[in-house]
Parts: structure tokens; C-alpha cells; sequence
């Protein structure tokens, strides 16, 4: 007999199943809204001119292959902190801050999450926005931490429940946990305004919240890096001290090199630094160091002014072939015919759409049409092109007219 | 100035290096415009796996042929072990049962008491392994102590190349150590970062792993490519499931996946792909046997010289065991108030153990090194 007989059979994966479905059909018009990873206009990957030239670069310095320091690649972790932070930041300025390198988004959540768990002893409880990214909820949880939920989309009006997020963001106990997406919040797309953000952070840090945010679209979302990192400054500029969890998979398209960071604000640097050395225990035992490669393309391409400068366009590239997706599939929706009101498809914002339709229309998207989206109605626009937007419209108005 | 701390291979001239294999890798990598970054499978990259274990258990591994293993790509030797740990602690002996008890060996890579703690595992204990008056293995105390060890404990075992002891068990000595693991159901958890590097041949240094799956063990084996591929910044390595049936070990690596999403969601690239085109093509696969030899014989030149110029010195004590330990490092024997000698005076840096790293010697700085401790041993 074995070790493993009562070793139960894991459930699989949401998305992944998706993906599996759409491989096995032979629809020659299928279209697979699952993924979450940028596609061209051809519906092929896109690999950034910028990491080409940095990848160049690296070949030709002939570097080693010695281990990384445990808190990774020093180039990037300063200039990752400077990209979300701001160059004009005090908090950078000032060195009050720690940033690790971590294994992309995840990676960089999972170091923030164990750190919590160990050393933020006001509360166990991470608030989450309904909904948030599936993942969010078992790594909290595998880390030790309690779930709770705070009111963000409304299914209604396919937006921002934003009354009912500061009603029970007002009551959350003081010093929990909230979680909140910096930019392009994953599922849904909806982000608050800038107004609505400041009226966030002045409850947040009247109710003594710790704020941890997940940035996992800076520059993607809406090309501006400036603009997309806009809420975390803010919040540090009104004094509070987030904790910050950065991905370069996306907005680098750095996916499968696993190039991310987290990052502490402290009261200064000196607490940043015991801050770091805790850091420094709990990645240890994890996997020693960090990867190299992604960490060092994404270096390359902040630190040299060429290529941080050719980068920018290029994001600002990808986030614009989305939002002109977005425009084109509602102005396909209107010729189609359709008189529901689909503007908050181009309200929304990022790689994700919450388009509204409901598990039965999404049944006949896929079986119907070969067009594979999770459940929840959640399509990535990446996988939309100019090709078959106009497929894209005509089914959905099929299964909703 | 002579380093002997750090853990990672140097040329003569006391460089790192790349494996001329790996190089050619990266180039034809480089000039491959079909390949692009998307994620890999949260098991990581399908030829690496496969090929990773087979390495370690051998083309004819029964229990490969028998489709009764599972892999998963994991961050170095490290995220492997902690992959492990992890799922150890939440499915093996119970259900989330943290009172198992894991045997650590005396003494052993420092981290891996961390990586059972931060898994959350309870009860960490210590195996007698090291004998310091006879410089050799304790097998009688590591023996003694797998016989009390309450069943279903958990042995993390140095598959070769003992860290950091460099003394490894005989082929004779595994069996004994086997034969109580499965009359006391003890769990076998190996740790094989060193596979080539050791004796210079892989099969050799696998030799306790396979022993042990052809013994019907189960067991897990968290491998490295960091020292035999000089991999170490891509952190590639590997978690091998043996299980009794296909069916158990699918169930398990589903499971595995669940703890994966929630660590790194998928792992890194670049080294898989080095690793997986290489072992995976004959002549690469050839190659890179070479220059594994390559290492591991320095470091066997290494260890005799050194021993060859104690002897001549006519240092007290005997230093046959710098020549019978075996991989990256030796316990030197040197107590705590020589080993600061050859700090302070010295300037010559090891581990307050007396651990040395062979690979810090070379031929440049041999005579040093050897007169170094023999003053701190006639002093």
C-alpha cells in the first residue's frame, strides 16, 4: 500500500481548464479569452523590442552565474522601488523603504504574506475586495492568514460599488489588513477615480489599516506609469506606510522569468533594515535566492535611458492596442444590433473585462461559438484582435439579445 | 588571502566558471526567435522534468518504466525541498500532521532545519552522522537512532557528497541504513545536489537513490542543478515523486501544484531550458558529462595534493579522510581555536566546523594552505 491512498485528488484549475478546452477544439474561428497574458494584434505573444536589446546585452557581457544575494539583484530592487515609488518620492529619497526581489507577483504576495503572518501581530485578517484575483485567497491563506471581504464590484452597473467598498471599509476592525489593486483590479477592470481614491485612503488610514497593495499592471493599464502607480504614492504621501507587491510578468512581458519585487515602507531606513534581515529569514528557507535572468533584463531595461525610454512606448503600445479592443467591441456591439448599454467594457480598464454576461450566455459563448472565457464572464481583452472582434461581437449579442 | 567558505565550484585560477556546455546552450537559446517568455505549466517545463528524474533514477529505472514517478520543477535544490516539506506536512502520516518527527543529520546543510520549520513540521531532530574522533560516519549511532525513531519519521538523507561532511556511506552501508528504513517505516527524503560532481561519474553518485527505489521505497528526491550544470543564479531544480502507482502520484503532484501556485505560481525559465536542451540531446548530454569531469576531477587533484603535502610536512595526525570524503567539501578536523589561527594569522577563511571548500584551493595557493595548517596544528 501506499504512502498516498487518502491523498485526495486536487480540484483543477479554473483557468487552466479553459485553455485545455480551447486546445482541443477544432473551430477554426475559437478564440481563447482565458488567458491572462498579452497578445499581439495576430494573437501571438509579444516579445518587447526592449528585453531583445537588454537579452542582446547580456550575451554579449559574458557574465557568471554566481548566486544572487538573497534579497536578489540590487540594480533591480532599487530601481523597482523608484518605478512604483517615483523618483521625486520622499520615501524613496529617504531610503525608508525595503525591496526584495520575489518570484513575480506571486512570489512577491507569498514574501508579503509569511512576513504578516510572523510579524504583524494587530490582526491575521487580509480584507479582500469581491472579487479579487482567485490566487489571492490560498496564498493568504497557505501563509496563515484569515480572509475577509470587503464590497467592490456591482454586478448592477458592472462598476465600482463604491458606497457600499467605504460602508464596510469603515467598519473593518483597526489595524487589519486591506488588500487593494493599485491599478487595472483584476478580475473586473474597475478602478476607482482619483477622487474616489483619495476619499479610500483618508478611511483607510482613519480606521489604522494596513495597506497592501498589488501592482501587478503599473504602465499597462493605462500606458502611463506615472499615472497607473498614482494610488500607491498617494497613500504614502498621506502617510501611510504600505507594503507592495510588484510584477514585471505583464508590463515587461517577462511572464515565465518570474521577475518581481516587494516592497516595506518604514519609518526610516534603519528600521528598513531589520525589516529586511526578517525578509532575508523567511526567503531562505524557500528557495534560497531569487532567478537572475528576469530580474536582470528588467534592470537593464530600467537603468539604461535608451531602453527604460523605448520600454515605455512599448507598454504604452500594449495598453493601447487593448483599450482600442475595448472601443472597437463596443462600437461592434452597436452595429450588431444591440441596444444593452456596454459602456462599462470601455470604462474598464486593463487586461480584464467583466463583461456582465451571465454563466449561462458564457455556456453558449463557448459551445455555441467556440469563444472560452471563464464562468464569471470575465474576458482578457489581450486575446481580442482586430481579427476577430467583429466574431467576438456578433456572438455575444447572439447569446444576450 | 585564501577563501575556503564559499559554496560554489572556481577554476585553478580561482574563477568562477561557466560550463562551456552552457554556453553553447545559451547561444543557440539566444538565436532561437521562436521561443518567447510565456509562463511555463505550474509543474514547470515537461522535458526538463522528465528528463531531471531520469537523470537521478536512472534510464532503467524500474520504477520510470513502471510510470510510477512525478516531477516538479522547483526553485534550486531549496524550492524543492521545500515543496516537499510542504506537502509532507500537510498529507503524509495523517492529515496536517506537524508532530511528525524529521531526522535531520549531525551535522548537516544548515538550511534545511529552516526549510522543516517554516513547512511547519514540529518535531526537528538530529541523526548521529559524523564520528569527530574517528573523522568517519557514525553509522552504528545513525543506525541506533533510526531503530528508535518512532515509525513513520521523516530522514532527510544526503544522496552523495555529504554537506558538509563530504563522508558519505559505502554501498554496503546504505543497505544496512535501507533495510531498518523499511523494517521501521522511516519516509526517505534525499537531497542530491552534488549527482557528478562527487565522484565524477553520475551513476555513481545515484547509486543510494536507485538503491533505495529498487528496494519498492517511497520516496522523494529534491535534486540541484546549481554545482553540476553551475547553474546557480537560475535556481534550477527538481522535486522527483517515486510512489507505488501511477495513480498515487498523480494524486500527489495534483496536489503538489496547489502548494506551487500559492509559493512562485510557476517557475523560471531560463535554466530549465538549459538543462532540458542539454540533457536531452546526445552529444550535449555528452558534453556536459565532460565537463562535469572536469570539476569533479580538480577537486579529487585538489584532495590529493593537499593530503600528499600534510603527509610530507609530517603533520600530526592522520589525513587520509581528506582524500576518502568526497565532493565540494571536507571536514578538516580542525578544532575551533586552529581554525582561528588560520583566520587571524593566517588570513585563510573556513567554517568555524573546519569545513573547507576544495574548490577555494589551487595550485597556486596549495603550499599555503598546507603549511597554514600545519602550523596550526603543531602550535
Amino acid at each position: 500500500s501506499s504512502w498516498w491512498s487518502h491523498v485526495e485528488m486536487g480540484p483543477p484549475d479554473p483557468i487552466l481548464g479553459v485553455t485545455e478546452a480551447f486546445k482541443r477544439d477544432t473551430n477554426s474561428k475559437k478564440m481563447n479569452l482565458g488567458v491572462g497574458a498579452y497578445r499581439d494584434d495576430n494573437g501571438k505573444p509579444y516579445v518587447l523590442n526592449c528585453v531583445r536589446k537588454a537579452e542582446a546585452v547580456i550575451a554579449s557581457k559574458k557574465m557568471d552565474k554566481e548566486y544572487l544575494p538573497i534579497a536578489g539583484l540590487a540594480d533591480f530592487t532599487r530601481a523597482s522601488a523608484e518605478l512604483a515609488l517615483g523618483e521625486n518620492s520622499e520615501a524613496f529619497k529617504s531610503g525608508r523603504y525595503v525591496t526584495v526581489q520575489g518570484i513575480s507577483g506571486t512570489g512577491s504576495l507569498r514574501i508579503g504574506a509569511n512576513f504578516l503572518q510572523r510579524f504583524f501581530k494587530s490582526s491575521h485578517d487580509v480584507y479582500l475586495p469581491k472579487p479579487s484575483w482567485g490566487n489571492h485567497t490560498p496564498i493568504f491563506r497557505d501563509a496563515g492568514l484569515q480572509l475577509q471581504a470587503y464590497r467592490y464590484y456591482d454586478p448592477k452597473t458592472c462598476s465600482l460599488d463604491f458606497s457600499g467598498a467605504m460602508d464596510d471599509i469603515s467598519k473593518i476592525p483597526e489595524k487589519s489588513i486591506i488588500l487593494l489593486h493599485a491599478c487595472a483590479h483584476n478580475p473586473t477592470g474597475v478602478d476607482p477615480r482619483q477622487e474616489q481614491w483619495k476619499e479610500l485612503a483618508a478611511m483607510v488610514k482613519k480606521r489604522n489599516l494596513l495597506v497592501y497593495f498589488d501592482m501587478a499592471y503599473q504602465g499597462f493599464a493605462s500606458g502611463d506609469i506615472n499615472r497607473d502607480a498614482w494610488a500607491v504614492r498617494y497613500f504614502i504621501e498621506q502617510g501611510n506606510n504600505v507594503i507592495l507587491s510588484q510584477s514585471y510578468a505583464k508590463n515587461m512581458g517577462l511572464y515565465g522569468e518570474r521577475a518581481g519585487a516587494f516592497t516595506v515602507i518604514c519609518s526610516d531606513a534603519e528600521e528598513a533594515k531589520r525589516v529586511e534581515s526578517q525578509l532575508k529569514i523567511l526567503i531562505r528557507p524557500m528557495y534560497s535566492n531569487p532567478p537572475l535572468n528576469g530580474a536582470r533584463i528588467a534592470s537593464i531595461i530600467l537603468n539604461t535611458p535608451d531602453l527604460r525610454k523605448e520600454w515605455l512606448v512599448e507598454v504604452k503600445g500594449m495598453a493601447d492596442r487593448i483599450i482600442s479592443m475595448r472601443t472597437q467591441l463596443v462600437s461592434n456591439l452597436k452595429k450588431e444590433g444591440s441596444s444593452h448599454n456596454w459602456q462599462h467594457i470601455t470604462d474598464q480598464i486593463g487586461m480584464f473585462c467583466f463583461t456582465g454576461l451571465k454563466p449561462e450566455q458564457v455556456e453558449r459563448l463557448i459551445k455555441e461559438f467556440s469563444i472560452y472565457m471563464t464562468k464569471d464572464g470575465r474576458i482578457s481583452v489581450a486575446g481580442v484582435t482586430s481579427g476577430n472582434v467583429g466574431y467576438l461581437a456578433h456572438a455575444i449579442h447572439q447569446v444576450t439579445k | 588571502r585564501v577563501s575556503l567558505l564559499l559554496a560554489a565550484y572556481r577554476t585553478d585560477e580561482g574563477k568562477p566558471w561557466v560550463l562551456p556546455v552552457v554556453k553553447k546552450v545559451e547561444q543557440m537559446i539566444a538565436n532561437d526567435n521562436s521561443l518567447n517568455h510565456e509562463y511555463l505549466p505550474i509543474l514547470g517545463l515537461p522535458e526538463f522534468r522528465a528528463n531531471a528524474s531520469r537523470i537521478s533514477l536512472g534510464d532503467d529505472s524500474p520504477a520510470i518504466k513502471e510510470n510510477r514517478i512525478g516531477s516538479v520543477q522547483s526553485l534550486g535544490g531549496t524550492g524543492a525541498l521545500r515543496i516537499g516539506a510542504e506537502f509532507l506536512r500537510r498529507w503524509y502520516n495523517g492529515n496536517n500532521n506537524t508532530a511528525t518527527p524529521v531526522y535531520i543529520s549531525a551535522p548537516s546543510w544548515e538550511n534545511h532545519n529552516s526549510v522543516f520549520v517554516d513547512a511547519g513540521f514540529k518535531d526537528i531532530r538530529t541523526y548521529h552522522y559524523w564520528d569527530a574522533a574517528k573523522r568517519g560516519l557514525d553509522l552504528q549511532g545513525l543506525l541506533d537512532d533510526m531503530e528508535k525513531a518512532p515509525e513513520f519519521s521523516i530522514f532527510i538523507l544526503h544522496a552523495c557528497a555529504h554537506n558538509p561532511t563530504g563522508t558519505d556511506p559505502t554501498p554496503d552501508q546504505w543497505k544496512q541504513i535501507a533495510a531498518v528504513m523499511k523494517r521501521r517505516f522511516l519516509f526517505p527524503f534525499f537531497d542530491s545536489a552534488y549527482q557528478g560532481f562527487a565522484s565524477g561519474s553520475l551513476d555513481k553518485d545515484a547509486w543510494a537513490v536507485r538503491y533505495f527505489v529498487s528496494e519498492g521505497f517511497e520516496l522523494f528526491c529534491a535534486q540541484s542543478f546549481s554545482k553540476n550544470f553551475g547553474l546557480y543564479n537560475e535556481r534550477v531544480g527538481n522535486l522527483t515523486v517515486v510512489g507505488k502507482d501511477a495513480d498515487n502520484v498523480q494524486r500527489v503532484l495534483s496536489q503538489m501544484e496547489k502548494i506551487v501556485r500559492t509559493t512562485w505560481s510557476n517557475p523560471p525559465s531560463q535554466g530549465a531550458r538549459i538543462v532540458a536542451t542539454t540533457l536531452s540531446s546526445p552529444q550535449l548530454f555528452a558534453e556536459w558529462k565532460d565537463n562535469v569531469k572536469t570539476m569533479a576531477g580538480r577537486i579529487l587533484l585538489m584532495r590529493s595534493e593537499l593530503r600528499s603535502r600534510l603527509e610530507s610536512l609530517g603533520t600530526p595526525g592522520t589525513w587520509n579522510h581528506i582524500t576518502e570524503q568526497i565532493g565540494m567539501f571536507s571536514f578538516t578536523g580542525l578544532n575551533p581555536k586552529q581554525v582561528e589561527y588560520m583566520i587571524k594569522e593566517k588570513h585563510i577563511y573556513l567554517m568555524a566546523s573546519g569545513r573547507i571548500n576544495m574548490c577555494g584551493l589551487t595550485t597556486k595557493n596549495l603550499d599555503y594552505v598546507a603549511k597554514s595548517i600545519h602550523e596550526a596544528v603543531t602550535k
